[in-house]
């Protein structure tokens, strides 16, 4: 990927969008030209094609490798012992053997939820001060983690999901995640699969992908992290999902959480053999 | 004589078809719970009973939204029981409110706090209904014309008051929340959203396009929307 930044044009197609968002009026009942979000979405996503830095995540990328490299926490140490699973220090092609089983955690562990569990391991940062607050609010930039996160992301772009599934504790976080993505739960009776196991089917104005297909999974999940236009922020699979357990009528989803692992387990295997294409942009 | 036997068998499956439902898929009920415990940890004491699912939806669950049919009438069966009628006898409320309920998905959220705002009803989530909206959802039925459809048969209008109270008395594991049973809306709501599905003035029927949908689109599938296999 060539470091290719056209400010200008960016900017002006991104004011497009949110022009087009806009007057679809995405927070009021109405939406008057739907048809506007999706043609921008369109020209963008071509755009992004010819130059993927024309994608604001971008820039949360570049803020994540800086805050990478920075000495931070009260030991004043930078990230670079944190060991993706592919050994400390490398970043390139990690974020596609995710999640995976951490002998060192003793646990299965995906980007983010290995990203809080470095910070506090090697940089003794408490991570009860941080998970509070690990998810920004609409037009706030994404949090340093999820930065960091939309980074390493961004350096398996083109790579094959190939999450292991071969330790006895990833083929039972895989069934977990199985299970919770069936289970109907909460006061609407909902699961994920009410809203993620047909094909083209809208919620409201959105069109809510079909993950129990493995074609549609291979073409969605490999996105996150994702620009999220509506929200003018780069939005994380963690964060995601707190946002439909919201939806959900159920209480809110602990950051890193064994339920929150599993489900991306479950989401990443199902898009096997998709292509990373993170970080993507959605509606 | 035999659905009796069915009944009484899935009362004995409250628990029994909750820990079958996780067991089918190699996930043990008590491992659920703590790992659900763990990922809501600031879930309030009330909230719990909501990481468990009644005995409709383990029996749902364990049967991937398609159970044979026996096991789905009696479901219906015990579903039904829970209806709730309007002591009045009256099933048809005011549409105008119905539509503000169609509309509002606020309610039960951990963001709503507003303990005054009543609940809504969402139904545009997933329905089509008044042909002015055209910001709807898809999961559901077109309901455009309803009442038209159904020639505005005052007897009707008692059948979409009991689908709207618990639609699991209608089609088994379907997708459509239990309005009344799970105690999301009340009686009265659930009149007002009747008369906007049935009532001649309703927008759902009135304006000029509100042409119905073919009749083989209104037709409930037996299945629930999220009834595929995965
Ligand atoms: C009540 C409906 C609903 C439920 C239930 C629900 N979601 Fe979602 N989901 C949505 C909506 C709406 C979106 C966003 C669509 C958009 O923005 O275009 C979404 C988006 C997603 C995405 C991103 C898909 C993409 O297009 O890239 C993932 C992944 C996801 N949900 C997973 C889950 C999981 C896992 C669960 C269960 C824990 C779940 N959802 C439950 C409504 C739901
Ligand atoms: C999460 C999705 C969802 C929501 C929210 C929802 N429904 Fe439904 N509804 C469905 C589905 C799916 C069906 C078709 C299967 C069935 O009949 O259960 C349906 C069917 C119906 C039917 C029967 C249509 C027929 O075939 O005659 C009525 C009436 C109805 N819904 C009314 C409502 C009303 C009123 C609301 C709001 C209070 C509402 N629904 C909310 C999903 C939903």
């Amino acid at each position: 990927m060539t470091r290719h930044l056209r400010p200008a044009m960016r900017s002006a197609l991104l004011a497009g969008l949110l022009v087009a968002v806009a007057f679809a009026g995405l927070s009021a009942p109405r939406a008057a030209e739907p048809d506007a979000i999706d043609r921008g979405l369109e020209a963008f996503r071509a755009m992004l094609k010819a130059d993927a830095w024309s994608n604001p995540a971008m820039l949360d990328a570049d803020r994540g490798q800086a805050i990478w490299y920075e000495r931070r926490g009260p030991r004043k140490i930078s990230l670079e012992p944190c060991d993706l699973g592919k050994g400390p220090g490398k970043v390139d092609g990690a974020f596609a053997g995710l999640p995976r089983y951490f002998q060192d955690a003793g646990r299965v562990m995906d980007l983010e939820t290995r990203l809080l569990w470095c910070m506090e391991k090697i940089q003794g940062i408490d991570p009860r001060s941080m998970i509070e607050k690990l998810h920004p609010a609409a037009n706030e930039p994404v949090k340093d983690l999820g930065a960091v996160a939309t980074w390493i992301a961004s350096r398996s772009h083109g790579l094959v999901f190939a999450g292991p599934v071969s330790h006895p504790r990833e083929k039972a976080t895989l069934r977990l995640g199985k299970a919770l993505f069936h289970r109907r739960m909460g006061p609407f009776d909902f699961s994920c699969a009410s809203c993620h196991a047909s094909a083209d089917k809208r919620i409201r104005r959105q069109g809510l992908a079909e993950l129990v297909n493995p074609e549609e999974a291979r073409r969605t999940v490999g996105e996150w992290p994702a620009y999220r236009v509506s929200a003018a922020h780069v939005m994380t699979l963690q964060h995601r999902l707190y946002d439909c357990f919201w939806q959900m009528r159920l209480p809110e989803l602990q950051f890193g959480s064994e339920a929150s692992v599993a489900l991306i387990a479950y989401l990443v295997h199902q898009a096997e053999g998709g292509t990373i294409a993170a970080p993507g942009l959605k509606r | 004589m035999r659905s009796v036997l069915i009944l009484a068998l899935i009362a004995q499956m409250s628990v029994a078809s909750l820990l079958r439902a996780e067991e089918s898929r190699g996930v043990n009920e008590q491992q659920m719970a703590r790992v659900l415990r763990q990922a809501f940890p600031s879930a309030p004491p009330e909230w719990r009973s909501r990481l468990v699912p009644d005995a409709t939806m383990a029996t749902c669950v364990l049967w991937d939204n398609q159970p044979p049919k026996d096991v789905a009438d009696a479901i219906k069966k015990r579903e039904a029981s829970r209806i709730r009628h309007p002591a009045d006898g009256n099933f048809m409320g005011d549409w105008r409110r119905g539509e503000v309920l169609a509309q509002s998905g606020y309610g039960l959220r951990f963001t709503d706090n507003d303990i005054k705002r009543p609940n809504g009803g969402n139904c545009y989530a997933c329905h089509e209904l008044s042909p002015d909206e055209v910001s709807f959802g898809t999961l559901g039925v077109s309901l455009k014309g309803y009442g038209r459809t159904h020639k505005f048969d005052p007897q009707y209008a008692r059948v979409v008051y009991e689908k709207i109270y618990n639609s699991q008395a209608v089609v088994t594991c379907s997708t459509m929340p239990r309005f009344g049973a799970n105690g999301i809306l009340s009686i009265d709501q659930i009149k007002d959203l009747v008369a906007l599905l049935m009532d001649p003035d309703s927008p759902v029927n009135k304006s000029a396009n509100a042409a119905p949908h073919g009749e083989a689109e209104n037709k409930a599938s037996p299945r629930g929307a999220d009834a595929k296999k995965p």
